[in-house]
């Protein structure tokens, strides 16, 4: 029997760490890019946009993620599309990250003064106007620790893709397990590895939404 | 000729018919204050005059700009009248400078160095030009008031409208806002104003509508409404003042 070190181990665990930060990355920056979107058609004037984006981000808040990674792996592998893990994790993360960020935001720009509104289209402004210079700006600060904040739900939900098979940090766990038969030394290391990645982000959060408190309220 | 042609407006907000067919006709120059008790539906004929609801029935124009439902013709009907708010509204996250500046560039596309001048010449006129650097939290709101009317000068406007304006402001605020309504009025801005400054009124406007549930109940010339109230609920509401 070959004897591994905890070297050997971690260095194993941090390389498949790569995979787990790429793939938050990824998740995040498509889940923020889709969820602006979603953000646009959930305060458009148009009903049907409206309700389109109300029952996407009620249908992926309320079904597991996990449920969600199955569909994208095996659902459209029944249709003959043959998709591998690491495109079904990215889609299902993206998807699944845009529902979220989308409603956060949502709250961020209604929290904004119906004055605002009223104002800069007494101004003349159309809507595009009314939203990229008044009440975004505004909203963006708001926004600023609850986004940062859920990045961390963001590569913890990456955890679950190992059960599709797509190797990251937790599937590289039990991956090492099963050639070192150490699993309570291999899962901590996996722990602290994830804690080290959430830890500084849910940190900065917390800083960030103080100074925002403490900092000239409006700008 | 009348500036501003309001023609038997409706309003609903459900089943409940807050503005019942009012008929209103501004000439140019004309200042007129609006009275009436809290709920008769000032602030909607206002708010419906700017485009901030949708009238149910009725025609609404301003020199000639048809109100109608869409971006074009909001857009084309508030660049012709202004807009001031009992709260203000002052964008928070920009100066005073950049509040009078941004709809200037954004909706009239005016070249930045333009926009700016036609900003310190308004703030000067509101005796605010100093402040062009402050940010409106760092004001009173007697001033912020005042960079909200600066705001809505520097787009141009033939009329301004004016909801309550000084109602938000701590009793020694007040004069220094009227103030310069009342030089606005003198230099021939066609104003309607909401108000509960019956001084003000009796001074500076050429006609005094009273509103009672959601009707025009009486108008006149402020001495023949003030001195000798037609109807009941005028003599009341006066009488309550
Ligand atoms: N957005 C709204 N939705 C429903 N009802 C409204 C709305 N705005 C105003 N109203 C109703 O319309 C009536 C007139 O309101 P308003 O025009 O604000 O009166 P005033 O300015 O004279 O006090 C009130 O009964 C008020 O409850
Ligand atoms: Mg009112």
């Amino acid at each position: 029997m070959i004897e591994f070190s905890t070297w050997d181990i971690l260095r194993n665990l941090l390389l498949a760490t790569r995979w787990t930060i790429l793939l938050s990355l990824v998740s995040f920056v498509g889940g923020g890019a889709v969820g602006l979107l979603l953000l646009f058609l959930r305060i458009s004037k148009r009903k049907m946009a409206r309700a389109f984006a109300k029952y996407y981000i009620e249908l992926f808040q309320g079904t597991p993620l996990l449920m969600q990674l199955f569909i994208a792996f095996f659902g459209l592998g029944l249709f003959g599309v043959d998709v591998p893990a690491w495109l079904a994790a990215g889609l299902a993360l993206i998807l699944w990250t845009a529902s979220f960020l989308a409603e956060i935001w949502r709250g961020c720009v209604e929290s904004i003064a119906k004055g605002q509104w009223e104002a800069s289209a007494s101004l003349g402004m159309g809507r595009l106007q009314q939203m990229r210079y008044v009440i975004f700006p505004q909203a963006l600060k708001i926004a600023v620790p609850p986004t940062v904040g859920f990045s961390v739900q963001v590569v913890k939900g990456t955890a679950l893709t190992s059960i599709i098979g797509f190797v990251e940090l937790s599937k590289a766990g039990t991956v090492v397990t099963n050639a070192t038969f150490q699993p309570f030394v291999v899962y901590g290391l996996v722990a602290l590895i994830y804690f080290a990645l959430c830890w500084p982000l849910s940190k900065s959060s917390q800083i960030l939404e103080r100074k925002l408190n403490v900092a000239h309220r409006n700008h | 000729m009348s500036l501003i042609e309001i023609t038997e407006v409706r309003k609903s907000y459900g089943t409940n018919e807050v503005l019942k067919g009012i008929n209103l006709d501004v000439a140019p120059g004309e200042v007129i204050a609006i009275i009436g008790k809290s709920g008769s539906g000032k602030s909607t004929l206002l708010r419906c005059i700017n485009g901030l609801e949708t009238i149910t029935q009725g025609a609404i124009s301003v020199a000639g700009a048809q109100l109608l439902d869409d971006e074009v013709h909001l857009k084309a009907l508030r660049l012709k009248v202004g807009m001031i708010f009992q709260q203000f509204n002052l964008f928070p996250h920009l100066t005073v400078g950049g509040n009078v500046i941004l709809s200037q560039t954004v909706v009239k596309k005016t070249a930045k160095a333009e926009a700016d001048a036609m900003a310190r010449k308004m703030l000067d006129r509101v005796g605010l030009g100093h402040k062009f650097d402050a940010y409106p939290d760092e004001l009173s709101g007697g001033q912020q008031q005042r960079v909200a009317i600066a705001r809505a000068l520097a787009m141009q406007p033939i009329a301004l409208l004016c909801d309550e304006i000084t109602s938000a402001l701590d009793p020694e605020l007040v004069s220094e806002v009227l103030a310069v309504v009342r030089e606005l009025a003198a230099e021939g801005m066609t104003l309607l104003m909401v108000t509960h400054e019956m001084k003000f009124a009796r001074d500076v406007c050429s006609r005094v509508v009273f509103m009672h549930e959601g009707r025009v109940h009486e108008i006149g010339p402020p001495q023949e409404v003030f001195s000798s109230p037609k109807t009941p609920e005028l003599q009341q509401f006066l009488g309550v003042h």
